[in-house]
């Protein structure tokens, strides 16, 4: 599986093996493009069919019909000639196409002409005072260790925040015989009502019955606080407790897992050092990129599709994997477009693939005292860098995410800003009485993932350092 | 913290956690796999040497940072476990020219 | 609406930073314009190198100004802009480049700058004990040092308003023109007048010296940097080589980082760099035979800031030669950050006194002559 690209050149390079990635590949591939699908992780899925092909859960209804619907978009995948390389990290791509890719340990460089990025999402950062303590994760890390290894939380296990994955992820612990002593329920009271004029659209949309049936498939079995307004967990330098307002009432209890999550985030990472333009989402309170409606970027070549595009969900992905596919397959290989699927047919499955999202984006929106953190609460979990201290280089100058840099190494650690840009774009937008989009977001760069310097260093010579070599 | 459920019936794999075996399961990330251990597998970190477990286990928190053979700060939850493989929890700033 | 001010200064950097500051300590009313935001550039995202080794002669002078600044940085800011002083080193590989820096060592010396001293490998092993064993020796420079860039320009920015000078962020200068003895400058709808226009547009500046018929070779670059996760402490002074483009140093966080002049593709009009992580490979290799510590160190970062490269390696420094009121201060060529605090002190003697003792004399922008161009 760890084997480097067998091309410099590539027609289309997917990066991501996610719904959106599977089925982009998949398509372009059988077009006669030459196509590599490059992936971080062990095997293709990404989160939501993570570990689709080898999980050992094998009694097929604990994870859902949904989960299953992975398997044929892999096999797709696999008829095809798609060159798959799993456990492959993308560290670089620019407007020039160039990819730079780890494998095993040493790095290769692919050109592309067209790059269709499906780099999916991560959950959206939930800084709560002692979110970093051990033995707090998000609910997706317990999802995937559900998934790819059979692994059910077994302690005091609490779950809270908001959010379909979040009921999803409760239903499933519980059939695979996992605990779960309660689940505290973050969602505003007035999102209700300000979601109700989209529920006509939701209540006609798939996720409307499969969502509630799994609720009360959980609140048969664990107490459910819903309105819950304020959250802190604390130990020492371990989870003791779990600490919660709901209806005026602050309650503690004991846990040994705090599972969290309110929501998903496009994973820009990628995408925003590779120069693509991104807009601040009003809705969905994060950075989506500005795309054209074959998902095409700023970026001459480069397209988006999938969660990375704009949080859509697994369905939504793999139908925009398919359209960036076409339109790929259209700019390279017009005759063999031909044979695919019409551009109005794939719309209209987007379309009715996104029923039902504003409701959800609308009503799962998160409280602001959930994204936006005080005093001692930690916001960048690589440099440890508090709000406080953030809202004070705001009073000594710092005016944006990137002048914060020079002050406090925010977003400077490993994770890149992944687990603190939206809380520090949003904390100095709140502080300096301005919107996220003027405050703006860490500039962000190549290496998007470290890499050694020893792996670096081994990176082949460039023509001029060979000539100069030559010449000497 | 976690346990495995009863239909889990990959084969074992063996890995050694700062010079201790493990049993793991083949398919398992090393993450995964410290954190059904039951051992203590909290890392430090390298600003205050405050403790850490994974957070995110997909790639992009960087909290399950780990030497695996001799290689250091790779995300453990992105790793799969194999035979005999070595394992060391990070404590503060990690040593280099080892 | 026109505003009349004591000075106009074009650019954020550190240059443009210091010599508003400079103008507000001798009494002056200046407006800065900056079409980003201070330090957004070169001035912010350098290396932060505060370096007398190893400079050109005719900018020595400067440099040494400079450093008498940088040594009581906080006095001057009230803020210590995170300025440590560890020496740099320059290490010369071989035996050959050892007898380069002795003979650079011994030239200084004869024109009576006694900064830069010849080492040998003991004394190199004993401030670099990392350093590969094949080196046999270098040149030190013990009151060099770094700071942070970026904590640096923001701080002479903040400190200029403090004095009172108005600091205009995000919007362009344009339509520079200079009419009864006055220098007019729009800012969006506004427009500034003053008596002195100062140029320190760093990698814009050229464009605007030869709008006021005064071109220069200059290019745009965009040399790269890299930089490591913590690592322990195992290094205190700056190192560069003699023979190979490097520049290494680590941070008392631990970071350590890596430059020297590689360069990224600038993307001037976008505020935008393409890394060139081929020559960043030559970066790392030089890293990874002269200090094999560092192998293991995992790179977190990489990344280029925009600048101006004169085609001799030397800055434009010093009134016009054509225009009365105008004064150039850019083409800092790679190297600028040291001099900022020293240039926006000697920039203010010549606006405010009309001279300065500091020996700019070989730095003007008269030494292009149409037929060097």
């Amino acid at each position: 599986m760890t084997v480097a690209p067998k091309h410099e050149d590539y027609d289309v390079v997917v990066i991501g093996a996610g719904p959106a990635g599977l089925a982009a590949a998949a398509i372009s591939a059988e077009a006669g493009l030459s196509t590599l699908l490059l992936d971080e992780n062990i095997g293709p899925g990404g989160q939501v069919f993570r570990a689709i092909a080898s999980t050992p859960v094998t009694e097929r209804s604990q994870l859902g019909a949904d989960y299953w619907v992975g398997a044929d978009l892999v096999q797709s995948l696999r008829a095809s000639n798609a060159e798959v390389i799993q456990r492959a990290t993308v560290w670089s791509l620019d407007r020039n196409l160039d990819i730079a890719i780890s494998v095993g340990g040493a790095s290769a460089f692919v050109k592309a002409k067209r790059v269709i990025l499906a780099t999916g999402a991560l959950e959206r950062p939930f800084p709560i005072p002692g979110w970093t303590l051990p033995g707090v994760m998000t609910a997706g890390a317990a999802q995937t260790m559900l998934k790819s290894s059979a692994l059910v939380p077994d302690g005091r296990t609490v779950i809270a925040g908001q959010g379909p994955l979040l009921w999803l992820l409760a239903a499933q612990i519980l059939r695979l015989g996992g605990r779960i002593d309660r689940i505290l329920d973050t969602t505003e009271r007035g999102n209700y009502f300000a979601a109700l004029p989209h529920a006509f659209a939701f209540l006609t949309s798939p996720y409307f019955a499969k969502g509630l049936s799994m609720m009360r498939e959980v609140k048969a079995k664990v107490q459910v606080v819903s309105g819950v307004t304020e959250l802190s967990a604390s130990g020492d330098g371990q989870l003791a407790n779990v600490s919660y307002v709901a209806g005026g009432k602050r309650e503690t209890l004991p846990a040994d897992l705090l599972l969290l999550h309110q929501g998903v985030v496009p994973n820009v990472n990628l995408a925003m050092a590779a120069g693509v333009e991104h807009r601040w989402d009003e809705l969905q309170l994060c950075w989506s990129p500005v795309l054209d409606a074959n998902g095409s970027s700023s970026v001459a070549g480069i397209a988006i599709a999938g969660d990375g595009a704009g949080i859509g969900g697994a369905n939504a992905a793999v139908v925009r994997g398919r359209i960036a596919a076409r339109a790929a397959v259209e700019a390279l290989a017009p005759a063999a477009a031909a044979k695919l699927p019409a551009m109005a047919t794939l719309r209209a499955d987007l379309a009715k693939a996104q029923r039902g999202r504003i409701f959800l984006d609308t009503l799962f929106r998160p409280a602001p005292q959930f994204r936006i953190p005080s005093g001692d609460t930690i916001v960048c979990r690589c440099e440890e860098v508090t709000a406080k201290d953030v809202l004070d280089s705001v009073a000594i100058g710092a005016t944006g995410p990137n002048q914060l840099k020079a002050y406090r190494r925010t977003g400077m650690g490993p994770c890149q800003g992944r687990l603190c840009g939206l809380t520090v774009t949003e904390l100095m937008a709140q502080a300096r009485g301005k919107s996220p989009q003027e405050i703006g977001y860490y500039r962000l760069r190549a290496p998007v993932k470290p890499i050694t310097l020893a792996e670096l260093a081994a990176v082949p010579k460039s023509e001029d350092d060979v000539k100069a070599v030559v010449r000497g | 913290m976690f346990r495995r459920s009863e239909q889990d019936k990959r084969p074992q794999v063996q890995i050694f956690v700062d010079g201790v075996a493990v049993a793991a399961r083949q398919g398992d990330t090393v993450s995964a796999a410290l954190l059904a251990s039951g051992q203590d597998a909290r890392r430090s970190t390298a600003v205050s040497g405050a403790p850490r477990l994974p957070y995110c286990m997909m790639g992009v928190c960087f909290d399950c940072l780990v030497t695996i053979d001799g290689v250091g700060n790779r995300q453990g939850c992105l790793v799969p476990v194999a035979e005999g493989m070595q394992i060391e929890i990070q404590k503060g700033k990690r040593e280099i020219g080892r | 609406m026109t505003e009349n001010v004591d000075a106009i200064v074009v650019g954020g950097g550190i240059h443009g930073c210091s010599t508003t500051l400079h103008l507000c300590l001798a009494g002056l009313k200046p407006v800065l314009i900056e079409k980003d935001y201070a330090g957004r550039h070169a001035s912010g995202v350098n290396a932060g190198g505060v370096r007398q080794l190893a400079r050109h002669v005719p900018e020595i002078p400067l440099s040494i100004r400079s450093m008498g600044i940088w040594e009581k940085i906080a006095d001057l800011l009230d803020d210590d802009c995170s300025f440590e002083s560890h020496g740099q080193v320059l290490v010369a590989e071989n035996e050959d480049e050892l007898a380069v820096c002795r003979a650079r060592v011994a030239e200084l010396n004869a024109l009576g700058f006694t900064h830069e001293e010849l080492i040998d490998a003991t004394e190199l092993r004993r401030l670099v004990p990392a350093v590969a064993d094949s080196c046999p020796g270098g040149v030190v420079s013990r009151r060099d040092g770094a700071a942070n860039p970026a904590q640096t320009t923001t701080a002479f920015r903040r400190k200029a308003e403090q004095l009172g000078a108005t600091v205009r962020e995000g919007v362009a200068a344009s339509n520079i023109r200079y009419s009864d003895g006055l220098w007019y400058v729009d800012v969006g709808s506004d427009t500034y007048a003053a008596p002195v226009l100062v140029n320190a547009a760093g990698a814009w500046a050229g464009t605007i010296a030869a709008a006021l018929g005064e071109p220069v070779p200059v290019e745009t670059v965009a040399p790269m940097l890299m930089i490591t996760s913590r690592v322990p402490h195992f290094i205190d002074p700056v190192v560069i080589l003699r023979g190979r483009k490097l520049s290494f140093k680590q941070f008392k966080n631990g970071t350590v980082l890596i430059g020297g002049g590689h360069l990224a593709t600038p993307y001037q009009d976008r505020n935008e760099t393409v890394l060139d992580w081929k020559s960043l490979a030559i970066s790392a290799r030089t890293v990874f035979e002269l200090f094999p510590v560092m192998r293991s160190a995992t790179i977190v970062r990489a990344w280029a800031g925009i600048e101006a490269k004169m085609k001799d390696d030397i800055p434009v420094f010093g009134p016009s030669s054509r225009h009365k009121g105008l004064y150039h201060q850019f083409g800092f060529s790679l190297h600028g950050f040291q001099l900022g605090p020293g240039a926006g002190a000697v920039m203010a003697e010549l606006i405010v006194n009309g001279g300065t003792q500091t020996r700019i004399g070989d730095l003007g922008i008269d030494r292009f002559h149409p037929s060097t161009l």
